[in-house]
């Protein structure tokens, strides 16, 4: 009897907790895309050269990838998650103002806000209500992402713009799979830290963003 | 060739190197899918990839 309410106990918390990284997840996410937006809109208005973009985005990385893990488990995470968001959103800046320019850029701009916040939230609620483990995906994901860093790189040298339109469809297909990845792994107590949580798919949206304005972009102006 | 692809290519080389252990241990550390969940992933890419198809049409 006492097993039995102590293993109810166990659940009940394992369940609190998992919801309790849900919600700080997805509110510290919603605060992040509101400041990116906000320092995006700072850059457009401070009319920011092109190279702000490649600038922003390494920094973005370097700090994701070796100072955000330091502070993963202390509130200075917040910080840095703001850091590396911010500065995302500031590079943003330039690409933005170069599509606003173009004669649909504003229906580009728009479409391409519009596709990734469907694709985030009917991607992000199959995987909270079905609570299907995706787990199985993790390998493939990352080789599939490897393989795509390897085509952009080549992409630089070979300029052709058919490879740079598979290389932004097939971003958008990985980092499909990495949102169902990782909300499973949120999901099925895989991941307990919110702020690590809020990295990962902040990162998911902002490539597919990118990818498809990149798309929409050429698509858009083929005649 | 600007000095902007150059310093691109060698930053997404570096994020290459960086990735390459938590691909491999990813890979090796991974459960398997069973059919039925590869089926269920591809059928999602699939709405996924017709839902950016419906985009480039209103574009």
């Amino acid at each position: 009897m006492n097993q039995q309410y102590s293993t109810v106990a166990q659940r009940t918390s394992s369940v609190l907790e998992t919801n309790k990284v849900l919600r700080n997840t997805y509110m510290l996410l919603a605060m992040t895309l509101l400041f990116s937006a906000l320092t995006a809109a700072l850059s457009m208005f401070l009319k920011m050269p092109p190279m702000t973009y490649l600038i922003s985005v390494i920094g973005a990385m370097v700090i994701a990838m070796f100072i955000l893990p330091r502070f993963a488990n202390s509130t200075a995470g917040i910080g840095i998650v703001f850091l590396v968001t911010g500065l995302l959103g500031f590079g943003l800046g330039p690409i933005l103002s170069q599509y606003a320019a173009l004669p649909n850029g504003s229906n580009i701009i728009t479409l391409s806000l519009a596709g990734t916040g469907v694709i985030f939230i009917g991607l992000s609620a199959y995987a909270l209500i079905s609570k299907k483990d995706f787990s199985f995906l993790g390998g493939f994901l990352m080789v599939g992402f490897l393989m795509v860093l390897l085509a952009a790189v080549a992409n630089i040298f070979l300029q052709i713009p058919a490879m740079s339109l598979a290389i932004s469809a097939v971003v958008i297909m990985i980092m499909s799979g990495f949102i169902l990845y990782d909300t499973s792994r949120i999901v099925n107590g895989g991941e307990t830290n919110y702020v690590l949580a809020t990295i990962g798919l902040y990162m998911t949206i902002f490539n597919i963003f990118v990818s498809l304005l990149q798309i929409l972009g050429i698509m858009g102006n083929d005649d | 060739m600007e000095w902007m692809q150059i310093v691109s290519a060698l930053a997404l080389v570096v994020f290459i190197v960086v990735l390459l252990p938590g691909v491999i241990d990813r890979v090796k550390n991974s459960p398997k899918g069973t059919s039925s969940d590869w089926m269920n992933f591809v059928f999602i890419i699939l709405i996924v990839t017709g839902f950016v198809m419906m985009l480039i049409k209103l574009v």
